[in-house]
């Protein structure tokens, strides 16, 4: 039977959740790195034990952890994000030239194919990349480089590559997002980039249809259809059905189409996952009502997911790392919210249940499915 | 011999469970106090100061004698009490929020 570990990395530490493939009772196992910030865990899909960790803190700055034991006992690896040659600036939040300095590790991509090759997408936004399980990290710079960049701006969350996404039918074809830049493309490994974000329509910028700065929030794909794209902008969801070259809104009848996670279920690829959260500034979800708005058309006819969530008084977020999926028959739909609640779905969405309840604010839900 | 306290997180880090004693080659200054620490325990670089510059991560304080030497110059040698081992370098998380 299939057992599944969820990795939750919370404002003050990490926790590693695990079931069996029923998913009804778990052992709760944390905190790890108490008292740090965990942006962000997850594992290789090359071998599930070997996971990575981004530790940070605001005294202490950045530690990039390693498992080999799926989580039983740590290591750490290097720390050292040093910008290929001299990065130059980017715009400020006043759109002043400002200097591109390395704040954090946001999210960490382990290869499809090799367990020590990993990316990392930092603020201030840009590629890394290591080959020798963490040791060394090195910038795809033809991201940050390709031209755009000093017009880039950060998000209210600051500059931070948020996305990234490896396709498994184009080996040398990766996707990563920016928030707010916008999305893009590269089809040689990450040497070279170009912007993809025609069709997305930002009424925060001077030009709405600019080629960069609109605030990507997260990005999604099935991996048996890596053309297939869902976006969760500022604003708007999207879909592409050509790798980015064009987008279309797919928000259709949700009560906001602002939110931060979107997430693709393990066997229907045109069924996916958003929370809806009202905003420019609340950032909670819409009349006090956690739901999860579930679509099986690949958008624009959208169903709220209730059974089991809270459906009153309830003003948490739900940030963009804190969705995953699983891949057991039965597909699992995790997310974690800033009240320090981790949510399960063993049925697709139809009806949740709380793992956990009282952990720090969750940055970030990963999960593992483990035959 | 430099005897260097460091804060329960960066303790953790480096595993280690009390003060550290280090010997230091040459005059006892902040810069050869931190070099000896990071060749020892590698994974405390870039924790205290920044990996490129060297300099002092803003929310990281260091005290001696019951003096603030965050602001002195990296190269100042430290006090002779220091440098004898008689008082610690403590190397201190400023006290923030959070």
């Amino acid at each position: 039977m299939s057992r599944v570990r969820v990795l939750v990395g919370t404002r003050k530490g990490a926790f590693v959740l695990t079931a069996d493939g029923k998913r009804q009772h778990w052992d709760v196992s944390g905190p790890h790195f108490a008292g740090w910030e965990i942006l962000h865990m997850k594992g290789s899909p090359a071998d599930p034990n070997r996971l990575y960790a981004s530790q940070t803190s605001s005294w202490f700055g950045q530690v990039i952890q390693r498992s080999n034991d799926g989580g039983q006992t740590w290591e750490t690896v290097g720390n050292q994000f040093a910008y290929d040659g001299v990065p130059g600036t980017h715009q400020w939040y006043d759109g002043t030239p400002h200097p591109w300095a390395f704040a954090r590790v946001w999210h960490l991509e382990p290869a499809l194919d090799d367990a020590d090759t990993v990316y990392a997408g930092v603020e201030d936004a840009a590629l890394f990349k290591t080959t020798d399980g963490g040791q060394t990290w090195r910038e795809l710079s033809g991201l940050r480089e390709h031209g755009s960049g000093p017009s880039w701006q950060p998000g209210a969350g600051g500059m931070c590559l948020h996305t990234i996404l490896l396709d498994p039918k184009h080996a040398e074809r990766m996707f990563i997002a920016i928030s707010a830049a916008g999305a893009f493309r590269s089809d040689d490994a990450g040497k070279s980039w170009r912007p993809i974000n025609r069709g997305l329509k930002s009424e925060g910028i001077p030009d709405p249809h600019a080629e960069v700065g609109h605030c990507v929030h997260r990005i999604a794909m099935h991996p048996t259809r890596p053309d297939v794209l869902f976006m969760q902008k500022h604003w708007d969801v999207m879909r592409s059905d050509n790798g980015g070259e064009s987008w279309r809104e797919v928000s259709g009848n949700l009560p906001s189409d602002f939110g931060f996670p979107i997430d693709v279920h393990a066997h229907e690829p045109e069924t996916i996952y958003v929370v809806p959260i009202k905003s420019d500034s609340e950032h909670y979800p819409p009349d006090g009502k956690l739901r999860v708005y579930r679509s099986r058309s690949g958008g624009n006819e959208w169903e709220a997911l209730t059974r089991g969530l809270p459906q009153r008084d309830c003003y948490v977020n739900v940030l963009r790392d804190a969705m995953a999926i699983d891949s057991v028959d039965d597909c699992g739909v995790y997310f974690g919210t800033t009240g320090g609640q981790v949510y399960v779905s063993a049925d697709a969405g139809d009806n949740w249940a709380p793992i956990v309840r009282d952990l720090p604010p969750v940055l970030s839900v990963e999960v593992q499915t483990l035959r | 011999m430099i005897r260097v306290v460091l804060p329960a997180h960066l303790r953790k880090l480096a595993r280690v469970d009390r003060e550290v004693e280090l010997e230091v080659d040459g005059t006892a200054t902040q810069r050869s106090v931190l070099d000896a620490l990071e060749a020892r325990y590698p994974m405390l670089r870039g924790t205290i100061r920044d990996h490129t510059t060297q300099q002092r991560r803003p929310f990281v304080r260091f005290f001696a004698c019951e003096e603030d030497l965050s602001h002195e110059s990296p190269d100042a040698p430290l006090p002779d009490k220091v440098a004898r081992g008689d008082e610690p370098f403590l190397v201190v998380g400023a006290m923030a929020g959070g």
